[in-house]
């Protein structure tokens, strides 16, 4: 199990989860945008999911080319360069975000652009290029409409799919008054869509370069998918000369057919509907027709070192559908932003850890109750419970070897190597047993325990504990046995 | 390691076709804290025509230890349990989270560990090991267990015992038997109720917030009593109901599977 090397290591610490998440339970808006948004789309996709009488298999389809593309991935990505390549287009190797960040900013300015348009993309959330572009002076406009929400409000996503769930409509008209200058608007749905239209519309009439993401790449053909809902991401791909797509090494599938799979699988797992409302794939470039210029991005950015972790690597299956998130009993009271990283929820938890190194993030492996809703519903059968175990069993080891002293400071660790060594002995368990007993007897008022001591308090912050009976399920079996049988345990 | 041999003489000689020796594993949890859930289980399988066997050797299946990341002081509670319960003819115990431990974890410890002959000895136990309503209803092939219980009553399904064991609706096969009961559904049963173990104390806000959703669904049914197969999740749920003195009591569904018309023996 190999760290991270130092390049992306300089970066600190995220804030805890726990800290982030008190401030998002108390927003009650937030709340209640995330209970009615979730409900809703959970809702949506459990009716299209106990439709499909192949569901299961189409699961278990979708686990297995994902895991066929990773266990060969150095041959797909040298046959979709060259399948990209012989089609017209441009493919460029990077590393880490640094490297696709000069990539992309270095095609930018070679044609003498001040905007690009983007359509939604998460990896590009993650290397952060629309701040690399603003450092070239570039400005990059979100066309989707909750990104364009978000970007206007100087927020970031709090949802894969749905990157505004945590704003209601009402917030979102005042917003576009306040910034797109308009005097009367409800807060109807059909009006701020109309307000966006009319923005971005004279975007995509004038503007010379694009930006995507990938949903799936094909490597014998050199198919680019993009899948999106508004259309605004077809107008990004089809309308300006040129177009450039970054995309996560794992993105790419093997052959046409595989499209077959997750196109079933996504939509129905993500929006809850049967077919996508706009897929647009293209294959390098086509003269007179659409861009005349297409440079794909293949991205690293530690996804090799998640490769090669034998239990981790399940991670990269994800399709980004966000089904997680919907049914995460967490992430439906904490929202996206608790988890700060652009991967929120369940696949966040073990996703961003994994890849900025689990030291950065070792609170998110602990922002589960591991329910097992998410391995349920994750269209390519990702075991994120398992996943979130092997993170906090490395975040607990390197701790114990790495950080010595500190481990042995730690009321939690000491804490744990005690009962562990309670435990490992018949004797010292019935002891500790007895020692619980009267140990608890200062806390007890009442017949009940309302308030515990130290680490312990947070149970007591509002859930009473019935004391510890004075008699053990171990004391009244002995006590109920035959005298013969009490005489043999004796003499042996 | 194992002592208490009931009838040992002539065990054999009289098996009956579905009478069967159950080593029961209280876990550390309701040994220590709801001894009377243990009583329940021995008092209902004795009463099925079942011999229960209990070792005393028997402590902790390293659960807490392994889910918070402690996998290297699990593993001596892992082998511990394995070599306790080995020869058991079948395993027996009220708690869908240790059972869960055992059937999905066990195997993955092992091979965390490299510790082969380990995982050769986990994988030949965990067939006979059981979540006490799985072994009644898909291994017995029962439903009704002559129980009595004149309460109304409603369910939550514990997220191990839903996701982990799929054990289905026997559980509510049981109850929907027990004589006297008003047994009513729990709107959102399949939802966590926010316990998750350490997660109780390491994130305690989030814990409370998805919990307050939980007792909400409860108090809408009206039951005086909620059961589960955990008593884990039933002490977080408990505990809160007991502090809001909101008159709904947890209670495991052992218990209500042991109560009859007659004198309880507990």
């Amino acid at each position: 199990m190999s760290e991270l090397p130092p390049a992306t290591r300089a970066r600190r610490p995220l804030p805890t989860f726990q800290a982030s998440a008190k401030q998002a339970l108390a927003n009650t808006q937030l709340r209640r945008n995330l209970y009615k948004a979730t409900h809703t789309i959970r809702a949506k996709r459990g009716q299209v999911v106990d439709e499909m009488p192949d569901w299961q298999k189409l699961r278990e389809a979708g686990r297995a080319l994902k895991e066929r593309s990773l266990r060969h991935l150095d041959t797909y990505l040298l046959e979709l360069e060259d399948s990209v390549q012989r089609a017209g287009g441009q493919v460029h190797w990077a590393r880490d975000a640094r490297e696709a960040n000069a990539i992309v900013t270095q095609i930018v300015h070679e044609h003498g652009a001040r905007e690009v348009i983007k359509v939604k993309s998460l990896t590009t959330d993650e290397i952060k290029l629309n701040q690399a572009l603003a450092a070239r002076g570039i400005e990059a406009i979100e066309t989707d409409l909750a990104e364009l929400i978000i970007q206007m409000a100087g927020e970031s996503s709090s949802h894969i799919l749905v990157p505004a769930i945590h704003k209601n409509r009402s917030e979102i008209r005042e917003l576009f008054m306040r910034t797109l200058n308009i005097d009367n608007l409800t807060d109807e749905p059909r009006e701020l869509t109309n307000a966006a239209r009319a923005h971005l519309r004279r975007k995509f009439l004038s503007t010379r370069v694009a930006i995507s993401g990938v949903n799936f790449a094909v490597a014998e053909t050199g198919t680019v998918c993009v899948v999106e809902s508004e259309g605004n991401g077809r107008m990004c791909v089809t309308l300006p000369r040129v177009l450039i797509s970054v995309m996560g090494i794992e993105k790419v599938i093997p052959t046409w057919q595989d499209l077959e799979v997750f196109l079933q699988l996504l939509p129905r797992s993500s929006t809850g509907e049967r077919m996508n409302p706009y897929t647009s794939l293209w294959t390098g470039v086509s003269e007179g027709d659409g861009p005349q210029e297409f440079h794909l991005v293949l991205l690293d950015n530690g996804r090799t070192r998640v490769l090669a972790d034998t239990i981790g690597r399940q991670t990269l299956n994800c399709i980004r559908c966000s089904a997680c998130l919907n049914i995460c009993p967490v992430y439906e009271r904490t929202g996206g932003h608790a988890y700060s990283s652009v991967y929120p929820g369940p696949i966040g938890a073990i996703l961003t850890p994994q890849l900025l190194g689990i030291e950065k993030a070792s609170s998110l492996p602990y922002a589960s109750t591991l329910c097992g809703a998410c391995y349920d519903v994750c269209p390519v059968k990702i075991n994120i419970p398992e996943v979130l175990i092997y993170l906090r069993g490395r975040i607990v080891r390197q701790k114990q070897d790495h950080h010595q002293l500190r481990a042995r400071m730690d009321p939690e660790n000491v804490a744990m190597k005690l009962m562990a060594r309670t435990f490992e002995s018949r004797q010292r368990y019935e002891q500790a047993q007895k020692l619980a007993q009267f140990g608890q007897l200062p806390f007890k008022h009442g017949g009940v325990i309302d308030a515990l001591p130290g680490p312990l308090a947070s149970w007591t912050a509002l859930r009473d504990l019935q004391p510890v009976p004075k008699q053990s399920f171990r004391d009244w079996w002995r006590s109920r046995k035959l005298p013969q049988e009490a005489q043999q345990e004796v003499d042996s | 390691m194992s002592l208490t041999v009931r009838h040992c003489s002539d065990a054999n000689a009289k098996k009956e076709k579905d009478e069967m020796k159950v080593s029961l594993f209280i876990t550390c949890f309701n040994d220590t804290l709801f001894p009377e859930t243990g009583r329940a289980v021995v008092q209902l399988l004795e009463r099925l025509g079942h011999t229960v066997d209990f070792p005393l050797e028997q402590t902790c299946c390293g659960q807490m230890h392994y889910n918070t990341g402690y996998q290297r002081e699990a593993l001596p509670l892992i082998r511990r349990f394995v070599q306790i319960f080995g020869s058991a003819e079948v395993v027996v115990a009220p708690s869908a989270s240790c059972v869960g431990m055992v059937r999905d974890i066990y195997l993955r410890a092992a091979e965390l560990f490299e510790d082969h002959k380990l995982a050769a000895e986990v994988e030949a136990l965990v067939p006979r090991v059981y979540e006490l309503t799985e072994f009644l209803v898909y291994r017995l092939g029962l439903e009704d267990v002559g129980a009595y219980y004149p309460h109304r009553v409603t369910y939550h399904p514990t997220c191990h015992s839903l996701r982990f064991l799929h054990v289905g609706d026997a559980p509510l096969r049981l109850l929907r038997a027990v004589r006297g009961i008003d047994l009513v559904e729990l709107p959102g049963a399949e939802e966590c109720c926010g316990f998750g173990g350490t997660f109780a104390l390491k994130n305690v806000d989030t814990s409370l917030a998805i919990l307050s959703d939980k007792l909400r669904c409860i108090l809408d049914t009206g039951a005086e009593v909620c059961t589960a197969g955990d008593n884990s999740c039933l002490m977080h749920i408990g505990g809160a109901l007991h502090r809001q003195r909101a008159g709904v009591r947890t209670v495991h569904i052992a218990e209500i599977l042991a109560s009859s018309t007659e004198r309880s023996l507990m």
